[in-house]
C-alpha cells in the first residue's frame, strides 16, 4: 500500500515531481562536474611537477641560499683579487668553476632522513650546478668605463667581458644513480637518442650525458670529451628531454658533481616520491619538519605558481563553478521544500480522511517523506548522470591544457653578486654577465648585481617551463555517494517540511467544508 | 454505545469565541439509527466530530463503547474526551467508520485500494486486506468496479466505495455527515436502502447528519441541533427495548 500510494501520487503530480527532481539533479550534476574538474585540475597540476622533475617526483625539496654567502666553489680570484683591486693588465685568467647558484645546500643526512619518513616511496638527491669558464687576458684600462663610482667599469657599457674575456657557462646536473632514484629527477624524463645512459657503475667515473640541443649547437658527440671544472669528462650518451622538463646541458654522476663543486655529501635538490597521491601533503608536512628552512614543493602548492590555460579550468572549477553549484543546489532545495509543502496543503482533506480512518500521524508523515525522498533519489540518480555528462563536456573542452611554471626557487639572492669577490659587481646594475651595462671592476662593493645571479639561477634551475598536460575530470565513488546523499538530504529536507505540515493536520480536516 | 454529558465545544474565531456545542447531553443505544437535522452552522458536524474522536470537546465527556448508556453500563467504555491521542486514533481505526458528503476517496487509488486504506492501521496481512476489501465492495454491489479510480465512478458509486471503506473493518459505529448531500434523489434512495440493509445485517449503530427530511424520517430517532443544543423530535423505536433516556 505504501509503495502503491507513493507511486500513484508521484505519477499524479509528475510535472511538479519532475521539476523538483530536475532542480536537485542540476545541482548535483554541477557539484559532481565541479568536483571532477577540480580534481582533474589538481592532477594536471601534479602532472606539471612530474613533467618538470620526473614521472615519480611528487615533491621537491630545496633551500634558499644563505644570505650573503657565496657558494663554496666560487671564483678563484675571490681571495686573490677580490679586495677591490683590479688585476693588472696582461694577467692571464683561466677560470673554470662549477658551483651551485640560487639554491642552498641540503646535506646527505637530510636526504637520508627524508627517505626514511613514513609514506616516502623513494627519495633522490640532485645537485644542479653551473659551470662558468672565463679565459683570456686582462686588457688595459678602458677609459670609457670611468663613470663607475670610484672604480673602473661602470654604466657605460663595453667593459670587461667583451673580446677574449667573454665567459661561457653551461648547466650541469649531478644525478643520483642509486637504484630507487630511477623515476626521480629531470633526467628520468629524457630519452636516450645516442650512446648509453648513466648507471650505478658510473658513480665515480668522469662520464657525462649531454643534452641533445646542447650537443647539436655545440657539436658535442658521443665519445667527445668535455671539460667540467677543469676535469675531462667523456660523453657517453645524448639525451633528449621534453620541452616541459627542467633540463640541463650535462648530466654527470652525483658524487663527481659533489667533488668538483667542493660540496662533498651535499645536494641542492631532493626529489621525493610518495607511496600514494593521498599522502603527498602529509609527507610534505613531515619533510618541512625534518628539514627546517626548506622549500617543499608539491602538486598542491605548486598550483599557485602555475600559469596557463590550466588556470582557467581551475578558476572555472573552483570559483565560478563552485558558486554556481551551491546557488543551484540552494534554489533546488528551496523549490523542493516550497513545492512539497504546497502539495501537502492541497491534500488537507485527503490526509485528514486518512487520519479519520485511523492512520497515525507517523504513517501519513512517512507517506509524505517517502514521496519527497523518492524524488530526491531520482534527482540524485539523474544528477549523477548529468555529472558524468558535465564532466565529459568539461573534459572535452579542457582536453589538453598548458601549464607554465617559472623558476622554482625564491627570488634572486643578495649573495649572488659576491660570487665575484666584489670584483665584478655589475656596477650599473645591468644584466650582469654578458650583459651590456656591467663594467668589470667597480670598486669592490658587491653592488646591486642581483640580476646577474638571476641569470645563473635560470641556467641552473631552468627558466619558465610550459607543459602540455591532459586534463581528465575525475569522478570518484566518494563523490557519487556524497552527491546522492546530498540529493537524499534535499528530499529529506523537503519531506521534513511537508511532513511537519502533514503531522499538524487534524483529522477533523476530513469534515471541513468544501472549499 | 455513547453517553455524552455536558459536551461543549468552543472555537476561537478572531477575537470572539464561537460556541458550536453548548452542553449536549445524549445517550445513543447500541444498534440505534439516529438522524440529526438542523439549520446550517448550528453544530451538527461539530457534534459528529466529538462522536468520532476527531476533535476534543472544550468541556464534558464522551463515553464510548459497547453497552455504554445502558442502565449500569456507565462503567464500561472510554471517554474520548480524555484518551491520549494515540488511543483515540486506535479507537477510530478499530471501531468507528466515517462517510462524508464529499466522499473523500483518495483520488490516486482504485476503489479496491481505497477500501484497503481503512485496514492499513490494523496491521493485517496484504492478502487478508485484499480479501476483506473485495468482500466489502461486494457488499455494496461494486465488485465489478474494484479497479476503477474514483474519477471513473459516479457519485453514488463513489459513496458506495466510501461505505465499503467505512464498514470493511467491521466497526461498532457508522458516522455519516450528509452522505446524500451530493446525490440525486434516486441515487439517494438506493444509498439509504443500502445503508439500512447493512445497518440491520451488521448490527451497526448509525448516526447520520442530514438536511434532507426524507432521509431523516427513515431514522429510528430524530434529533435537531439548534444553537449548539440537541433536542429529540421523534422516536419510533420499539417500546420493548428498554426506554432510551433522552434529554437536552
Ligand atoms: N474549526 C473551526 N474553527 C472555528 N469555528 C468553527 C470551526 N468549525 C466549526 N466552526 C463554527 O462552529 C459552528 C458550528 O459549525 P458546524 O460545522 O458544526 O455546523 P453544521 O451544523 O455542521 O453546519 P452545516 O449544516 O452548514 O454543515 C459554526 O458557527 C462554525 O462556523
Ligand atoms: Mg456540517
Amino acid at each position: 500500500m505504501f509503495l502503491t500510494y507513493l507511486g500513484r501520487e508521484l505519477r499524479r503530480r509528475a510535472r511538479q515531481a519532475s521539476i523538483i527532481a530536475l532542480g536537485l539533479a542540476l545541482g548535483i550534476g554541477l557539484v559532481i562536474t565541479v568536483t571532477a574538474l577540480s580534481s582533474g585540475v589538481k592532477n594536471a597540476q601534479g602532472e606539471v611537477l612530474h613533467s618538470l622533475y620526473g614521472q615519480d617526483t611528487d615533491i621537491t625539496v630545496t633551500k634558499a641560499p644563505k644570505v650573503g654567502s657565496g657558494s663554496p666553489g666560487s671564483f678563484g680570484f675571490r681571495g686573490s683579487v677580490g679586495t677591490g683591486q683590479r688585476p693588472a693588465a696582461g694577467t692571464t685568467i683561466d677560470i673554470d668553476t662549477l658551483r651551485s647558484t640560487g639554491l642552498g645546500t641540503l646535506t646527505d643526512a637530510q636526504l637520508t632522513s627524508v627517505s626514511r619518513l613514513d609514506n616516502v616511496a623513494a627519495a633522490a638527491g640532485g645537485l644542479t650546478l653551473t659551470d662558468t669558464k672565463i679565459t683570456g687576458t686582462i686588457p688595459a684600462i678602458n677609459s670609457s668605463g670611468s663613470s663607475g663610482s670610484g672604480g673602473f667599469g661602470g654604466g657605460g657599457g663595453g667593459g670587461f667581458f667583451n673580446g677574449s674575456l667573454t665567459p661561457t657557462s653551461f648547466s650541469v646536473d649531478g644525478v643520483d644513480l642509486a637504484k630507487n632514484a630511477a623515476g626521480l629527477g629531470p633526467l628520468s624524463l629524457g630519452t636516450l637518442t645516442k650512446g648509453r645512459t648513466l648507471n650505478g657503475a658510473d658513480a665515480k667515473a668522469d662520464v657525462a650525458l649531454v643534452d641533445a640541443d646542447y650537443a647539436k649547437s655545440n657539436k658535442v658527440a658521443v665519445g667527445s670529451t668535455v671539460t667540467i671544472a677543469k676535469t675531462s669528462f667523456k660523453v657517453v650518451g645524448i639525451v633528449s628531454l621534453p620541452a616541459s622538463a627542467s633540463s640541463y646541458d650535462f648530466y654527470i654522476p652525483l658524487a663527481r658533481a659533489q667533488a668538483l663543486a667542493s660540496m662533498k655529501n651535499d645536494v641542492n635538490t631532493i626529489y621525493v616520491a610518495a607511496d600514494s597521491a593521498t599522502n603527498i601533503s602529509a609527507v610534505s608536512k613531515a619533510i618541512s619538519k625534518a628539514v627546517p628552512g626548506s622549500t617543499v614543493q608539491n602538486s598542491q602548492n605548486v598550483a599557485s605558481e602555475i600559469t596557463g590555460s590550466v588556470n582557467s579550468a581551475s578558476s572555472l572549477a573552483n570559483s565560478l563553478g563552485r558558486w554556481l553549484a551551491i546557488a543551484v543546489l540552494a534554489v533546488a532545495f528551496l523549490l523542493a521544500c516550497l513545492l512539497t509543502t504546497a502539495a501537502v496543503s492541497r491534500r488537507v482533506r485527503e490526509f485528514g480522511t486518512l487520519k479519520a480512518l485511523g492512520w497515525t500521524s507517523r504513517r501519513v508523515v512517512a507517506q509524505v517523506v517517502g514521496e519527497a525522498l523518492t524524488i530526491g533519489v531520482i534527482g540524485g540518480i539523474v544528477g549523477v548522470g548529468l555529472g558524468f555528462l558535465g564532466s565529459a563536456l568539461a573534459g572535452h573542452y579542457y582536453h589538453t591544457v598548458t601549464a607554465s611554471i617559472g623558476p622554482t626557487t625564491g627570488s634572486a639572492t643578495p649573495g649572488g653578486a659576491r660570487v665575484f669577490g666584489g670584483g665584478f659587481g655589475g656596477g650599473g646594475g645591468g644584466g650582469g654577465f654578458p650583459g651590456g651595462g656591467g663594467g668589470f671592476p667597480s670598486t669592490g662593493t658587491s653592488g646591486a648585481g642581483g640580476s646577474g645571479a638571476d641569470r645563473f639561477r635560470n641556467l641552473a634551475a631552468g627558466a619558465t617551463h610550459t607543459a602540455t598536460v591532459h586534463l581528465t575530470p575525475q569522478i570518484t565513488a566518494t563523490v557519487i555517494v556524497a552527491a546522492v546523499l546530498l540529493a537524499i538530504a534535499g528530499g529529506l529536507l523537503a519531506g521534513g517540511f511537508g511532513g511537519w505540515r502533514a503531522a499538524r493536520l487534524r483529522p477533523a480536516a476530513a469534515l471541513a467544508r468544501v472549499e | 454505545m455513547y453517553k455524552l454529558t455536558g459536551v461543549t465545544k468552543q472555537y476561537q474565531k478572531g477575537r470572539g469565541i464561537v460556541a458550536a456545542l453548548q452542553g449536549v447531553d445524549l445517550v445513543i443505544d447500541d444498534g440505534e439509527w439516529l438522524a440529526i437535522q438542523g439549520p446550517t452552522g448550528h453544530g451538527k458536524t461539530t457534534l459528529l466530530q466529538m462522536l468520532g474522536g476527531l476533535d476534543r470537546p472544550t468541556a464534558g465527556s464522551v463515553m464510548f463503547g459497547a453497552g455504554v448508556g445502558k442502565g449500569s453500563g456507565d462503567a464500561v467504555g472510554e471517554d474520548l474526551a480524555r484518551l491520549r491521542e494515540s488511543q483515540v486514533t486506535k479507537v477510530r481505526a478499530e471501531s468507528i467508520g466515517f462517510i462524508f458528503q464529499t466522499f473523500n476517496l483518495v483520488p490516486t487509488l482504485s476503489a479496491q485500494e481505497n477500501v484497503e486504506t481503512a485496514l492499513v492501521p490494523l496491521h493485517i496481512s496484504a492478502a487478508a486486506r485484499r480479501d476483506r476489501a473485495a468482500a466489502a465492495l461486494a457488499d455494496v454491489g461494486l465488485s465489478d468496479r474494484a479497479r476503477h479510480l474514483p474519477s471513473e465512478l459516479s457519485g453514488g458509486q463513489q459513496q458506495r466505495v466510501a461505505i465499503a471503506r467505512a464498514l470493511v473493518k467491521q466497526p461498532m459505529v457508522l458516522l455519516a455527515d450528509e452522505p446524500t448531500g451530493n446525490l440525486d434523489e434516486d441515487t439517494r434512495d438506493d444509498l439509504i436502502g443500502l445503508l439500512e440493509k447493512l445497518w440491520r445485517d451488521q448490527q451497526l449503530t448509525v448516526v447520520l447528519v442530514t438536511h434532507d427530511s426524507t432521509v431523516a424520517r427513515r431514522a429510528q430517532r430524530l434529533g435537531v441541533m439548534r444553537h449548539g443544543k440537541l433536542s429529540i423530535k421523534q422516536d419510533t423505536r420499539a417500546q420493548a427495548a428498554g426506554k432510551p433516556s433522552v434529554s437536552g
